[in-house]
């Protein structure tokens, strides 16, 4: 199974499948620091970052983390129903960007309305779907951090992006 | 749009860089247009893209807005590919860098063969042929148009050619848009059967004030910075003048311009900023209002719907008992007051039975925007407003109201006031004299009615936009159904054979020939029988002016779809076609009337109008002094342009004009202010007979996200997948009584029609009120609008009583769409 469409099992199915190794491969680790696709691919080469164990992860509170790289700040938030791209057992796991598609403000979590809400432009996201911009000045949805659970670690890991990430020509840089 | 949602390509250091006003509201952020060859590429050095910013590195957070939205690729009509990037501009005064969701997805409107706008767009000239539409060319569109408008000009008049025409700036419009369609219709033409693009008749939407001698954009966003109190009636400025609201009024409210204002008014108090918004709904703004300013320096007035002559009135009662009025203003520079008051005079208990506000908030408004400050000064308090007066119950009543107490309280032509409309569209008229009086006549009545033999739509959509919408588009297709019929029995004929066949069928049979000139197949142009194909800015060199009278060129910078053409050259190939149809009859007076459309750039169309009103009788914003911007000054001038009128070209640079009136020399015939009688005098008896039949307030208006009618938003994933349907805000007790819950389409019925919405449960609603989004394709809220209007023929769209049914759910609304708050406290 190539790396590829081992993703998009893990995406649609949510489970592990017995991943083997949680390191990066030879290819992506030649890769990292250079947002060139490798040569056969159009993806680029983003790495495979353990975020946290499921276990560890309280519903509705917040887990951050930076992806792909410790300049960009990212969360993952554990909802405990399934929600729309969620991962994990119950599909309850997502995580996104924090920083506003619009001009980079961090965005915060509110745990009462359930949604991402930027100081500056007051633009909100809605975590639940896919990051769609619930009203605001964004013309982008938040990025999304794509998740794998492993079942036997019982850990989230991060593997790619879904939308680009604020102040960036390419996600990896 | 990038095939990557990860990427985007960078624009190289030679790239092409034009000027762009953003093409749609009022506002009129600056952008600027990178335009580059698709097989080059910036790098990501600072020197080595056009941006001059480091991507090597993480950017901090405020540096740019560049989002996958922002680029595209497009091809030009020589085959060669280019990459754009649309970005707002950090130096454009109105918008400071600020990009809104509407205006920063420019690029993605532009033509592109590889999305879905680009598969959309009109490319050529389209005819019904009685059962599907065939394409043609422009020599066979005009040898039809001119034939029919010519053989029932002949023989009818010019009362039965019938227009839709668009009266404004941005996108859809423009100076040599509007110059070129008004010179065509009411020189040529002479038709006085026109209507504007969101209402029936061709009417202001300020009348009242400009009858009282201020027109109704007088001063300029910074006023917003400087002023002690905002006061917004009918208005939603997060959602619907986004960046005037983020770059103006935020920052005086958050406290930010205090030195800015102790620098500008040395000798008053001065402090952070409050306002005052007048809405019955608890909008997104006034949270956001909240949130910054904080609770007590808010005051929302969530006023009965359709009361607001009354609160106005009963204001302007208690100021005057208070002695905060500015006596020497009106004995010197104003007429009418003393009548005016007598009429108006209203006491604050009426005022509160009838607005359904706290005596207390109506004092405390008083007091915020009108007591002398502990300096012994007036405050300074902007007035704006926009549909829920523009389109409130009676507009010309409401908006006397408001301006006579902003005249008496002399909070116009000072530094931090002004009494404004909002604003929708963007600005950009210049026409020859409207041949019709006042009231225009009521031109979707006529049609109901029978009348009418040819209707031109030109860049709108009233099947949308409209009141009465149902009735109204029945009787549409009713009447194009008869030439369909006609068209469909025509086979063979040469182009003169099919005007006879035409002409037949809307002089003898009840028909309506339609023709709809779009970017799109609208739903308009469904039920037309010739549609042609137009440009928007990018496409043409277009001038518009935005709320605070800022002219901008918004020049090419890519060829159109097809052969679509640009309104103004349309209009020209129409009268030129005209003419050339008179002269072969010999009749030279007629084809006289058709000439002078020898233009061959868009600034030929400029030239001809928007810098003639010096020497020619035209209405045109730019006044007597537009002659004095010409296309190259404009471009020099940038996205920050000229503030109309021009005072002077001075050392390389156009001088304009910050606000109007500080003179007090008003636009009336003595040039004093006139105040105006305008009694509250309750609700029309249409209206009050929905009042008692149904049981919801049928509220309305725009989301920041969709730019009016949804012309491109429809085909946008953004934009459609956040509203597959208008959505309607309700309570949840509301909600909760019907059987409705989020996602549910809901049936909105009256006795005018019916029309479909989306669910949105929304706890800052009252009961029985809901607040549905206007202008959508699918779920038309004018469909349960009465025909009522005011003195001038100015809808009361906001008036719609009707009854609520749950219809049923769609599993893929509740998949696919956040019913999160919108409000963001």
């Amino acid at each position: 199974m190539s790396r590829l469409s081992r993703r998009n099992f893990l995406k649609l199915t949510g489970s592990s499948a017995a991943l083997g190794t949680l390191s990066l491969s030879p290819v992506a680790q030649a890769q990292q620091g250079s947002s060139s696709p490798p040569a056969g691919s159009t993806t680029l080469p983003y790495p495979r970052d353990v975020v946290a164990r499921l276990d560890d992860v309280t519903v509705n509170q917040p887990v951050y983390f930076n992806y792909p790289d410790n300049r960009s700040p990212c969360v993952l938030i554990r909802k405990g129903r399934e929600v729309k791209g969620g991962v994990g057992p119950d599909r309850d796991v997502v995580a996104y960007s924090t920083q506003c598609t619009h001009m980079g403000c961090p965005v915060n979590y509110d745990q009462e309305a359930e949604t991402f809400k930027c100081p500056c432009h007051y633009s909100i996201f809605d975590p639940d779907n896919a990051g769609q911009m619930v009203i605001g000045h964004a013309t982008e949805g938040l990025p999304r951090i794509l998740l794998e659970y492993d079942e036997a670690e019982d850990t989230l890991l991060a593997v790619s992006i879904d939308g680009l990430i604020y102040g960036r020509q390419a996600n990896i840089i | 749009m990038t095939q990557f949602k990860d990427r985007i390509p960078l624009p190289p250091v030679d790239a092409q860089k034009t000027n762009m006003a953003c093409h749609f509201c009022i506002v009129g952020c600056g952008y600027h247009v990178y335009k580059w060859p698709a097989n080059q590429e910036g790098g990501r050095a600072a020197g080595q893209n056009a941006l001059g910013l480091d991507f090597t590195r993480q950017l901090p957070p405020m540096q740019i807005t560049m989002t996958p939205a922002m680029v595209n690729r497009i091809k030009d009509h020589d085959g060669r590919e280019y990459n754009i990037m649309i970005l707002p501009d950090k130096a454009c005064s109105v918008n400071q860098g600020l990009s809104s969701t509407r205006g920063g997805q420019m690029a993605s409107v532009m033509y592109s063969e590889q999305t879905p706008i680009g598969e959309r767009r009109l490319k050529y000239p389209l005819v019904y042929s009685g059962d599907d539409w065939v394409e043609t060319n422009w020599e066979r569109a005009m040898a039809l148009y001119a034939g029919l408008t010519q053989r029932i000009l002949d023989n009818d008049g010019p009362d039965q050619l019938f227009f839709n025409l668009f009266d404004h700036g941005g996108a859809g419009g423009g100076f040599e848009n509007t110059w070129a369609t008004g010179k065509l219709i009411f020189n040529g033409m002479q038709t006085k059967m026109v209507r504007i693009h969101n209402r029936p008749a061709y009417n202001s939407e300020c009348h009242a004030s400009r009858d009282m001698g201020i027109g109704e954009l007088n001063n300029s966003y910074e006023d917003a910075e400087v002023c002690d109190v905002i006061f917004s009636t009918g208005g939603n400025s997060y959602e619907t003048q986004s960046n005037w609201f983020l770059a103006h009024w935020e920052p005086n409210l958050r406290g930010a311009n205090i030195t800015k204002k102790r620098e500008w008014f040395p000798a008053e108090t001065v402090g952070k900023g409050k306002v005052i918004l007048v809405d019955p709904r608890r909008t997104p703004t006034v949270a956001i209002c909240e949130t910054v300013a904080g609770k007590e320096n808010v005051l929302h007035l969530a006023i009965q719907p359709g009361t607001d002559t009354a609160l106005f009135n009963g204001l302007l009662t208690y100021v005057v008992d208070q002695g905060w009025h500015d006596q020497a203003f009106i004995d010197e520079y104003t007429s009418g007051f003393d009548e005016m008051l007598t009429a108006n005079r209203m006491e604050l208990d009426e005022c509160s039975r009838i607005t359904g506000l706290d005596r207390a908030d109506i004092i405390k408004a008083a007091e915020w925007a009108y007591k002398p400050k502990a300096s012994g000064h007036a405050p300074r308090t902007m007035h704006a407003y926009e549909k829920g007066v523009i389109w409130g119950n009676d507009n010309y009543r409401i908006q006397s109201a408001i301006v006579n107490l902003v005249v008496a309280t002399h909070n116009v032509g000072r530094r931090g006031t002004g009494v404004v409309r909002m604003g929708g569209h963007q600005e950009g008229y210049t026409r020859p004299p409207y041949p019709g009086g006042r009231p225009a006549p009521y031109i979707d009545q006529e049609l109901i009615k029978g009348n009418g033999m040819m209707l031109t739509v030109w860049a709108c959509n009233a099947f949308q936009t409209t009141l009465n919408a149902e009735t109204y588009r029945q009787v549409i297709k009713r009447r194009a159904a008869i030439v369909n019929q006609a068209l469909g029995e025509a086979r063979g004929a040469t182009t003169d054979e099919l005007i006879d066949i035409v002409y037949d069928a809307v002089k003898n049979k009840g028909g309506l020939f339609i023709v709809d000139i779009d970017l799109y197949r609208t739903k308009f142009a469904e039920y037309s029988h010739l549609v042609l194909p137009a440009t928007h800015p990018g496409e043409m060199n277009l001038t518009s002016m935005n709320g605070e009278r800022r002219l901008r060129l918004s020049e090419r910078f890519m060829d159109p779809p097809g052969i679509a053409r640009p309104d103004w050259l349309i209009a020209a190939n129409m009268a030129n076609a005209l003419k050339q149809r008179y002269e072969s009859a010999g009749n030279a007076a007629m084809a006289e009337r058709f000439a002078g459309f020898d233009w061959t750039t868009d600034e030929d169309a400029f030239n001809d109008g928007f810098r003639m009103a010096h020497e020619k009788e035209i209405d045109s914003q730019g006044g007597p002094t537009g002659h004095l911007a010409t296309y190259e000054r404009l471009r020099a001038a940038g996205n920050n342009g000229v503030q109309l009128p021009i005072k002077a070209y001075q050392d390389g640079k156009l001088i304009g004009t910050e606000m109007l009136y500080t003179d007090n020399n008003f636009d009336t015939d003595d040039g004093k202010a006139h105040f105006q009688p305008s009694p509250w005098n309750g609700f029309p008896e249409v209206i009050e007979r929905q009042k008692e039949r149904y049981d919801f307030w049928i509220n309305n208006g725009r989301t920041n996200q969709i730019w009016q009618s949804a012309y491109h938003d429809q085909h946008l994933a953004f934009r459609k997948g956040r509203y597959p349907m208008a959505p309607i805000e309700i309570h949840p007790q509301d909600a909760e009584t019907l059987g409705i819950a989020n996602g549910d389409i809901v049936e909105v019925y009256n006795d005018y029609g019916a029309t479909t919405a989306m669910a949105y449960l929304e706890p800052d609603l009252k009961r029985g009120q809901v607040f549905m989004m206007f202008g959508y394709p699918n779920g038309v809220q004018g469909d349960v609008v009465s025909e009522w209007t005011d003195r001038n023929h100015i809808p009361y769209y906001k008036g719609s009583w009707a009854n609520l049914r749950r219809i049923g759910t769609n599993p893929a609304y509740l998949r696919d769409v956040s019913f999160k708050r919108r409000r963001y406290s």
